[in-house]
């Protein structure tokens, strides 16, 4: 434990992309190509659904992933297929960085019958049985003992699956994350928690809400090692993720991985934002937009050009609107749907 | 083509704003993320953003505009190389953004159902196997054991389950048998590890949570309603929680009103998980037998009280109790008593009392409390048009109160005298061994609630 918080004290955000470990140089450009055109999916996938809840085609609650696109991307690059994953109401974006069907997120987004939970979960409740994707879940921390439950099923099976589970800084405040802590500590359980830090709980600051706002420490008490992770570099992301996959494979228990982002959009699509300044926002997003960061680095280190990229966009941009497409075209589902599902059958 | 940004809204419920400013002029380039106006509505000050990327086309509604109606044109986008006459064509008229929404039409729910419910079926035949007497500690021990030896999916965890034997020796003999990857001591963390077993189940286990005492799962409600019970649907069936929730419910003896509680009623309200309560051997072996092999969150309701008591219980493997299955385990003529759990043998012993001076009651061992087996309830009504429901509940929204409806709505015209409910006093439980015995149900309180809807 002391040695893990030294060496992510070691590692602030700020300096960890010029002493960024060994493996994360090791990004291919064909891997690094692919993390762009996956980052663009979501942001423009998440951009189209705060165009169709704008339109009033998606109702309730709407909670956008821009900004912070880099650290499902930069994790699901380092799970492997048989590895779980969970996550709170701001799942689009994990749901379509472990690759599940944009239309299908979409459609469930719209209430329709071809979305991923048939129209009856809707934004904050999706599931792939397919994709070992657990939810979309809307009690604020609860995924995250039901995470470590899926890493318990990892381990009681022996199957060598580690449970990514992800909650925000505002979760992490919930009493039940530290009994999650310390079970899985206690019976070495395989699971990555990782810490989405985007600086605000709903409209309140990190600063406001937690006492030590340093969260990789938050298993300090529990003996889990925990570290510091520039959550808008999708390179040392997927580095990070590796390391504690790694230490989670090797039988060693938990991992936490507290990941400093941000997001651009508000809380949910009807929070005026008025905690932070528009300065700030900007500020972020013209110094460390992941995606404007990567497009940088391909282009400096001449992985590709500006038409290659541009191509990607317009391929991105087919997926996002067919997508949006099939949201409306798919049917609400049929009445009888009501009854199905709650038990089941035979 | 030309782009039109539509009014959006902004929240679930707002209908039209106010175009507080304009952001960009025309003539702009327009990228995606930009902000290109400030909206207000009674709310908020809210940014619109552009979705799209070209130049900034044409402003069609003003700055300072009031009531600007949601999804109408409020500005154009015109793509590269396009031309400002583009713009020109589109109108400021607002779009549907969909078509009224249709009437749904009407289903009805296949629990609560407005149509008579169908005559009850053929009891099950009687289980005309092997015997052995033993205490209900014991039968429930048998059946986790059971079931662990048939199936390597099924784990107990909870609060002194393993070395300890059980804090009510529930457990007792299975840590030998089983050994500690599946006879798991949790540290004292309800919330923490009933979330952990709906995870687990998640995954592909099937696990038996045992609560101490189900005082204490009020610290782990949450897990239990909104993670156990309502994945499958949110899921559209695609994931489910497996698994049992079990452990003493009710009241034990002078322990006070924090550790004597029935939660019958708390759980049965809930869509997605099932919820028993034992009475007997028979019961409790055959109930959590089938608990854990059912597909679905149940919540398996003991009762400290019952645990040392002993009755003949089946000792054949494949012996379970159907979960939804009332048992009648004592027929009559005059009124029908249902209950469940401890009070299974308080009504019992009333009827006995009843019988001595004529009135003939048929006794009903609810067993399951959700699904609730309406049907055996109805047409036992039918016979004896009198209906008496007794727990250890408190009554405010109690199973009685929801029986009594039912039978309102499925047998009115068979009942000669309004329901009676005999339950738990309306205060938390006291402490004082005088004031304990007056807030609990007796048989005599059966008795007098009997003569009362027979008019003796």
């Amino acid at each position: 434990m002391a040695r893990a918080t030294k060496s992510a004290a070691k590692k602030p955000a700020a300096k960890s992309k010029k002493s960024a470990s060994k493996k994360s140089n090791d990004a291919s450009p064909e891997e690094l190509i692919e993390f762009y055109r996956k980052m663009l999916l979501i942001r423009r996938f998440e951009e189209k659904a705060g165009q169709l809840y704008g339109m009033g085609l998606i109702g309730g609650f709407c909670h956008l992933y821009i900004g912070q696109e880099a650290v499902v991307v930069g994790m699901k690059a380092a799970s492997k297929a048989h590895d779980t994953v969970i996550t709170s109401y701001r799942d689009h974006g994990h749901m379509i960085a472990y690759d599940m069907d944009p239309k299908g997120v979409m459609a469930e987004l719209t209430g329709r019958r071809g979305g991923y939970s048939k129209g009856k979960g809707g934004s904050m409740h999706m599931f792939s049985r397919e994709k070992n994707f657990f939810g979309g879940h809307g009690i604020v921390g609860a995924q995250m003992p039901l995470g470590t439950g899926l890493a318990f099923a990892h381990k009681y099976k022996n199957d060598g699956g580690v449970n990514h589970a992800y909650c925000g800084d505002g979760a992490i405040n919930q009493g039940q994350i530290y009994e999650a802590f310390n079970m899985a500590s206690l019976w070495k359980l395989p699971v990555v928690y990782v810490i989405e830090n985007n600086k605000y709980g709903m409209g309140t600051s990190i600063e406001r809400a937690s006492a030590v706002t340093d969260l990789y420490k938050r298993g300090d008490s529990f003996g889990i090692p925990g570290k510091q992770v520039n959550g808008m570099d999708v390179v040392e992301v997927r580095a990070a993720a590796e390391e504690a996959n790694d230490w989670c494979r090797s039988g060693k228990g938990p991992f936490i991985l507290e990941m400093k982002t941000y997001r651009y959009r508000g809380h949910s699509m009807s929070d005026p934002a008025k905690y932070r300044s528009k300065e700030e926002v900007a500020k972020v997003r013209k110094e460390t937009d992941p995606i404007d960061m990567l497009r940088d680095r391909i282009f400096s280190e001449k992985i590709s050009d500006e038409a290659a990229l541009k191509e990607i966009d317009k391929q991105v941009k087919v997926v996002v609107t067919a997508a949006a497409e099939f949201a409306q075209q798919s049917q609400e589902p049929d009445p009888s749907e009501l009854f199905t599902d709650v038990y089941a059958t035979a | 083509m030309s782009i039109q940004v539509l009014m959006p809204a902004l929240s679930p419920t707002m209908t039209e704003g106010t175009i507080a400013k304009w952001l960009k002029q025309v003539g702009d380039p327009i990228e995606s993320g930009d902000v290109i106006c400030e909206i207000e509505t009674d709310k908020a000050t809210m940014e619109v953003e552009a979705v799209d990327e070209g130049v900034l086309g044409k402003i069609l509604v003003e700055e300072g505009t009031e009531g600007v109606l949601v999804n109408q044109p409020i500005a154009v986008i015109l793509e590269e190389g396009e031309d400002a006459s583009a713009a020109d064509a589109v109108s400021a008229a607002p779009v549907p953004a969909r078509e009224a929404p249709v009437e749904p039409t009407a289903v009805s729910s296949p629990e609560v159902s407005s149509a008579p419910t169908q005559p009850a079926e053929a009891p099950d035949p009687e289980y005309t196997g092997a015997r052995v007497n033993q205490t209900i500690r014991e039968a429930l021990r048998d059946a986790m054991a059971e079931e662990m030896r048939t199936d390597e999916r099924v784990f107990l965890m909870g609060e002194e389950v393993a070395q300890y034997q059980g804090a009510y020796k529930v457990s007792q003999g299975l840590l030998d048998e089983f050994g500690d990857k599946r006879v798991i001591d949790t540290p004292i963390t309800e919330h923490g590890f009933a979330g952990l077993g709906v995870g687990a189940a998640f995954g592909g286990l099937k696990p038996i949570v045992e609560f101490m005492t189900f005082n204490f799962a009020v610290q782990a409600l949450d897990q239990i309603i909104n993670s156990a019970a309502k994945t499958r649907y949110m899921s559209g069936g695609q994931m489910s929680a497996p698994m049992v929730f079990r452990g003493p419910n009710g009241a034990a003896a002078r322990v006070g009103a924090q550790h004597s509680q029935c939660y019958a009623a708390w759980y049965a309200h809930v869509p997605g998980l099932k919820v028993v309560a034992p009475w007997s051997g028979e019961d409790a072996k055959g109930l959590l037998k089938a608990a854990i092999r059912d597909e679905n969150p149940v919540v398996v309701l003991e009762n400290e009280m019952l645990y040392g008591q002993s009755f003949d219980v089946p000792s054949d493997p494949d012996f379970v109790v159907p979960i939804g299955k009332a048992k009648i385990e004592r027929a009559g003529i005059d009124v029908t008593i249902t209950a469940y759990s401890i009070s299974v043998g308080l009504a019992l012993q009333a009827a006995e009392q009843l019988a001595k001076e004529g009135i003939e009651a048929e006794v009903i061992n609810l067993r399951s409390v959700r699904p609730l087996d309406t049907a055996t309830i109805v047409s036992s009504v039918q016979k004896t048009n009198r209906l008496v429901n007794v727990e250890e509940s408190w009554p405010t929204c109690g199973i009685g109160a929801e029986i009594s409806a039912r039978i309102m709505e499925e047998a009115f015209d068979y009942l000669d005298a309004p329901v009676k409910r005999v339950s738990c006093e309306d205060v938390p439980m006291p402490y004082a061994a005088n004031l304990e015995a007056l807030a609990l149900p007796k048989p005599p309180q059966i008795v007098e609630a009997v003569k009362a809807v027979c008019y003796r």
